[in-house]
């Protein structure tokens, strides 16, 4: 039987399917029985999508150094 | 339930390539789809003959599209906005260095991704915020646990147990603009190494292959910082959302 405090350790070796068979068994049925750790597991996949949804740190413009430096390349297309 | 059965299958799943030979195919490279190639792999090869061509506008579009993602990532190594930037500047130039001899390997996103992530690994390393990857044992990997202790009895049961959110998912938590900052600076104060693993994996969606390859680190080294990343989030969100 596994603790609550092991499915904390437990819980990204879960979502990464990285528990052997028994493991995950055991996993699945202390979540069966209890609710705190499925709101545990529940709060990491929110946690998990909600950083997947932030996106670029900002919206930085192109750096015109940049584009002198694209039309130089350019002009060595051979 | 999705994330564990995603989680679950990715190599195999990932890998069911249906041309085997892909590199025996000569002048073929750009059209190569790799395993794990997305169907934007198609706009990739496009852009790329676009730039190819000397067209600017698909060089501006490039960067448009990557920017922000790019000084994210290197920001992951090196300590100041300034040095990120310079860092993603520089990386571009080497994209075009190496655009001619780009073959489709892998997706455009990650090898420009992995360009960035080797120059700002080195900048890091000489300005002293990245620690060398020899140092990574010692204070990264020492017993660190998911949830403070004093949350459990002594059998291990939950004595405070996660109280649950204001808000359940990812779409109405974004909604609060102040949940954004928070969670950025959750993965600011994050050790280098945690911080980049978590960046890679959950903020852009590389498979734990990649980010293993392009961090030099092992499976189970990722899966640590990741576990210990993740944890501390879920943790900064709860302290922000927890209702008790």
């Amino acid at each position: 039987m596994l603790t609550c405090r092991q499915i904390t350790e437990l819980v990204t070796e879960y979502l990464e399917g990285h528990l052997p068979l028994g493991q995950r068994l055991r996993f699945q049925m202390h979540l069966g029985m209890c609710r705190h750790c499925r709101r545990y597991l529940s709060q990491m996949k929110t946690t998990i999508r909600t950083l997947g949804l932030l996106g670029p740190a900002s919206i930085p413009e192109v750096p015109e150094e940049l584009l002198r430096r694209f039309r130089a390349w350019k002009g060595r297309v051979p | 339930m999705s994330r564990d059965s995603e989680g679950a299958g990715v190599p195999g799943a990932r890998s069911d390539n249906p041309r085997p030979a892909t590199s025996e195919l000569p002048g073929a490279g750009e059209r190569t789809v790799p395993a794990g190639a997305s169907p934007r792999l198609s706009g990739d090869t496009a852009l790329v003959g676009r730039l190819l061509a000397g067209d600017e506008g698909a060089f501006t579009e490039l960067i448009g599209r990557y920017q922000g993602r790019l000084l994210r990532l290197a920001l992951t190594f090196v300590s100041s906005r300034a040095a990120a930037e310079e860092v993603v500047q520089d990386a571009w130039l080497g994209v075009l260095q190496g655009l001619r001899a780009f073959e489709g390997r892998s997706s455009l996103k990650t090898w420009i991704f992995r360009i960035v992530i080797n120059r700002a690994k080195s900048r890091g390393v000489r300005d002293g915020r990245m620690p060398s990857l020899s140092s990574l044992t010692s204070r990264e990997t020492a017993p660190e646990p998911a949830v403070d202790p004093g949350r459990f009895t002594a059998n291990g049961m939950w004595r405070n147990p996660p109280a649950p959110w204001a808000e359940e998912t990812p779409e109405t938590l974004l909604l609060r603009a102040e949940v954004r900052k928070f969670i950025e600076e959750a993965i600011d104060s994050l050790p280098s190494q945690q911080r980049a693993v978590l960046t890679l994996r959950d903020v852009e969606g590389m498979d734990s292959e990649e980010v293993c390859n392009v961090l030099e680190i092992s499976e189970t080294n990722q899966r640590v910082l990741l576990h210990r990343a993740r944890s501390k989030v879920r943790q900064a969100l709860e302290r922000h959302l927890g209702r008790r």
